[in-house]
């Protein structure tokens, strides 16, 4: 008789925190990934499962192996149907000698890769923007659910017994229980007391007598045996959390593409978009994304295009703004619409097109318009010039005047990544407030 | 099957039972014994669910194991590829101890979990405790409550000094663990609980008491000839030992920078490389003999009416899973099973002894028509390796049958020639190379410490014996040296030697790959 032992209940994970170490290793690689993978992306995707592939710097275990491309070697391999001795087989690759297909473990580790969750890969998205904890949670809230009716379940509370559909069951229990029905007792009882009243005291008269109290007793247990309503049939409404339909909001992407901006203001630009766009997804159920880039003249244009085309030119900042307001009377109605805008540029315009910019503003975007943030990307060695003060480019310079007057415009400079999340706080912080303001108008 | 033989079934449907269970083992256990004469130790037999079994792979296969980021790794990639179904887990996992350990897996059905007895709890269990290598270089009585020493003794480094420094020693000492065996000599044994305790209050002691103050370096005689100096690098070579195999070993005990719980981080290390090493060894015999054992017992089972027909068809579609051996060609194929070799070798000794041809007779003298197939079987499992029962078992029959050729393959050429076929004339060179294929010492790089001078400049000088021109590859040379510079704590190179012409073929210092 041997020893068994049981070690089902056993706690399971044993090697839990074996994995979090390991993921604590792999985490600098998974980040830098993310990041890239953020950059060659699309906005709308940096909000969704990601696949790293396995990190190998900081988790290699190196050992001493074998170099395949070199030596002479032996293999003695099964299965030969059509080979004599001197038979020359040409290598199937450069990785040498028939073993070298499907050997080893190498090459399925290759195309083993980590599934990020979303959560995970904002995590590492908004470390790199330095982030706050509490405003990460905040972020990562979901949508409000509603329940909704969803078929019956044997289970729940009691305010949600659905009383015809227990109702149902219970009858048709009864039936295949065969449950004396009150009808069949009250016949039997009638019958019983008809008999009773009569003063027959043949024997027949008496044996149908018992006959009848005794089926009269056999109904009665019965029916107390066998109950009217069951806990079996008891069927509960159920409900299901859908999430609540809120409304749509389309997000318009301005940016300048002169020139000056180049692969870093872009790359500015861009994770500002993206955080834009996840702090919008949060509220709004559908958001489309409209980008419009503009030289001298603006034109809508898809998101590749957007952050990596060479094209560029002089700058009128103004056809853009025309541009969003075509595009708004075109397919995105106020009325239905919650309509942001995010502009990002460096500051440079040309002369007296400012104004021009201001006045659009002043008269029909910011009536439309949610929201509208200009970010401004300034060289790394201008923050300590432009951080604090009102001076600036001619744009920033008009800009204030459109600060000063609509409180769901707001203006900033951002130099380095880590400035983004700070400065978008900053940017959205006064939301309250505005919507406020904007109903009352 | 008549009615009366029909009561007699272990078990009837797919679902088990501790008491099925029971019943089964003690059926296996009477033909294990007494027909097949097998010699077990103990057997413990542990139910576990799927999810443990995962962890249990992580952790190399043992109940207890330290904490080592590695571990994770390899449960994330186990886990990964059994989620996609391209690996099955599986079925049974048994420990080289004593008593013997052998895990079912819950999800396993009652006719899998017969199979996983025989195979596990008596074939492994049988050639744990009789093969000679097993014998002499694991101790099964001792490995588990080593492993808990091991496992408590980390888990406090990593409280005093920190995870992070375990795990950088723990990384590099991973790296030398191919290169962390006694391959020749016999090991020490694993001193018993009480005297590991002796020792580690001892090195406390000196880690007390000790004072660089007292140390004294004994003068530098001047103007050395260069014989002088010749006979002095011999001298300091006899007393470090060298040259030594075992690197880790050479570390442990010579290196000048490691503090003595690092020292006793590398022993752990080197302890479980050292344990495991047989069974590289005999992976062929290993499982040849498990399989074997549990096909004889299945059919003896099936034979005596205790096992229905359709639980025996189940066993044998698992069973012929296991031993399926597709061709070079094939897109599945994954080199040599050894499952598959290793039970079609013993069911050819079998064969050889019961029902010989006159080939076999030319071939196996000894055993050939002898009728005593389980004698010639349990000499075999006992008393060879991998390499040496190919070299003596491996039959024309079942090189024919399995068509085996040998390809020969020169890193310059860009074709394979085919060097000998199944045939009269390649019967013997294929059985050598398959052979050679299997000896783990042949097929490890061999590197060994051949000088250092303690008192000069202290630089470790590795060399490699380069056999058939077979070169290191460089990325995870460099890597790897790296990792033995941190352990030494100074320089350290490595040359590749010609193991025939005695040609240097490369050298390597981390002093010019950190330049």
């Amino acid at each position: 008789m041997p020893n068994f032992i049981d070690r089902r209940l056993n706690p399971k994970d044993k090697s839990l925190g074996n994995r979090r170490r390991f993921l604590k290793r792999a985490r600098e690689e998974l980040k830098r990934t993310i990041k890239e993978q953020i950059k060659a992306g699309k906005i709308a995707d940096v909000d969704a499962e990601h696949r790293v592939p396995m990190p190998e710097r900081g988790v290699g275990e190196p050992s001493f192996q074998p170099s395949p491309t070199t030596g002479e070697r032996q293999y003695v391999l099964p299965g030969n149907h059509e080979f004599s001795p001197g038979d020359r087989l040409p290598k199937p690759s450069a990785r040498g000698g028939a073993s070298g297909k499907g050997a080893g473990t190498g090459e399925s580790e290759d195309d083993f890769q980590f599934v990020l969750s979303r959560d995970e890969v904002l995590d590492l998205f908004f470390e790199d923007l330095e982030l706050p904890d509490m405003v990460k949670l905040n972020l990562k809230e979901s949508v409000a659910f509603k329940p909704r009716r969803a078929g019956f379940a044997t289970s729940g509370s009691p305010t949600n017994i659905n009383v015809g559909r227990t109702m149902r069951n219970s009858y048709g229990r009864r039936i295949a229980l065969r449950r004396p029905s009150r009808a069949d007792v009250a016949a039997v009882a009638d019958e019983l007391a008809k008999l009773q009243a009569e003063s027959n005291t043949s024997g027949a008269h008496q044996k149908r007598i018992e006959a009848l109290r005794e089926e009269l007793d056999k109904l009665e247990r019965r029916r107390r045996r066998i109950a009217y309503v069951d806990p079996v049939d008891i069927r509960f409404n159920r409900f299901e959390p859908q999430p609540l339909p809120n409304a749509s909001a389309v997000m318009f992407c301005l940016m300048d593409v002169s020139a000056s901006m180049g692969e870093r203001e872009k790359d500015l630009a861009k994770r500002f978009f993206v955080l834009l766009h996840l702090f919008l997804k949060r509220r709004y159920k559908r958001i489309d994304i409209v980008f419009i880039r503009h030289t001298d003249e603006a034109g809508e244009v898809d998101e590749n295009t957007f952050f990596y085309s060479k094209q560029s030119g002089g700058t009128v900042v103004s056809t853009a703004i025309e541009e969003m307001l075509r595009i708004i009377e075109e397919r995105y109605p106020a009325r239905e619409w919650n309509i942001y805008a995010a502009q990002a540029s460096d500051g440079e315009n040309s002369a007296g097109d400012s104004d021009l910019c201001v006045s659009l503003l002043h008269r029909q975007v910011m009536r439309l318009c949610q929201y509208y943030a200009y970010v401004e990307i300034i060289d790394e060695r201008e923050t300590e010039i432009f951080g604090t003060t009102d001076n600036g480019t001619s744009l920033w310079r008009a800009y204030r005047t459109v600060d000063s007057e609509w409180s769901n415009f707001q203006m900033t400079r951002i130099a380095r990544p880590s400035d983004i999340y700070p400065v978008f706080r900053k940017l959205f912080a006064r939301q309250p407030t505005m919507q406020r303001r904007t109903e009352r108008r | 099957m008549p009615k009366g033989a029909a009561s007699n079934l272990l078990f009837r449907d797919s679902d088990w039972n501790f008491e099925t269970l029971s019943r089964t083992y003690d059926a296996i256990e009477t033909i294990a014994l007494d027909e097949l004469l097998l010699d077990v130790y103990p057997n413990q037999l542990e139910i576990i669910s799927s999810e443990q079994m995962l962890d249990a792979y992580s952790s190399v296969g043992m109940p207890l194991m330290y904490q080592h980021w590695s571990f994770g790794k390899r449960f994330v990639f186990e886990e990964h590829l059994y989620r996609k179904g391209r690996r099955g887990l599986a079925y049974e996992l048994v420990i080289n101890s004593n008593p013997c350990i052998t895990y079912l897996m819950e999800e396993n059905t009652m006719a899998m979990q017969a199979l996983v007895t025989a195979h596990a709890a008596f074939g492994h269990n049988h050639f744990f405790k009789n093969n000679y290598l097993f014998q002499q270089w694991t101790d099964a009585s001792a490995i588990l409550s080593y492993m808990e020493f091991a496992k408590k003794y980390i888990a406090k480094c990593e409280e005093r000094y920190g995870t992070s420094e375990v795990e950088v020693i723990l990384d590099s000492a991973h790296a030398l663990m191919d290169q962390g065996v006694f391959r020749y000599r016999r090991p020490p044994r694993l001193s018993s609980e009480k005297e590991r305790e002796r020792a580690r209050e001892r090195l406390e002691y000196e880690e007390q008491t000790y004072s660089d103050l007292w140390r004294t370096l004994p003068p530098s005689p001047d103007g050395h000839g260069s014989k002088e100096a010749e006979r002095d690098a011999s001298e300091r070579k006899k007393e470090l030992n060298l040259p030594e195999e075992n690197l880790l070993y050479f570390l442990e005990k010579t290196s000048l920078i490691l503090e003595p719980w690092q020292r006793e981080l590398l022993r752990i290390v080197r302890v479980i490389a050292q344990y495991f090493y047989p069974q590289r060894q005999t992976k062929v015999m290993n499982e040849g003999c498990a399989t074997f054992v549990h096909y004889t017992i299945m059919n003896r089972l099936f034979d005596q009416g205790r096992i229905s027909e359709g639980s025996m068809l189940e066993m044998l579609h698992s069973h012929s899973n296991v031993v399926f051996q597709p061709s070079f060609d094939d897109p599945r194929f994954p080199g040599i099973n050894p499952y598959a070799l290793g039970f079609a070798m013993m069911q050819d000794i079998q064969r050889v002894c019961t029902d010989p041809t006159p080939e076999d007779r030319d071939w196996f003298p000894e055993i050939a028509g002898s009728g005593k197939w389980r004698e010639t079987l349990i000499d075999a499992w006992a008393n060879h390796r991998d390499e040496s029962f190919i070299l003596q078992y491996l039959s024309p029959a079942l090189i024919r049958k399995f068509r085996l050729f040998l390809l020969t393959d020169e890193a310059g050429d860009n074709y394979c020639e085919v060097a000998s076929i199944h045939n009269e004339r390649g019967y013997e060179t294929i059985r050598t190379a398959l052979a050679r294929s299997y000896d783990v010492a042949a097929n490890q790089s061999d590197i060994q410490v051949v000088d250092v001078d303690l008192l000069g400049d202290r630089h470790l000088r590795l060399q490699h014996n380069v056999k058939n021109g077979i070169l290191l590859d460089e990325a995870s040379r460099d890597a790897t040296l790296r990792h033995v510079r941190h352990l030494w704590g100074y320089d350290v190179s490595l040359a590749g030697i010609d193991a025939e012409t005695d040609d240097v073929l490369y050298e390597c210092s981390t002093a010019q790959a950190f330049e």
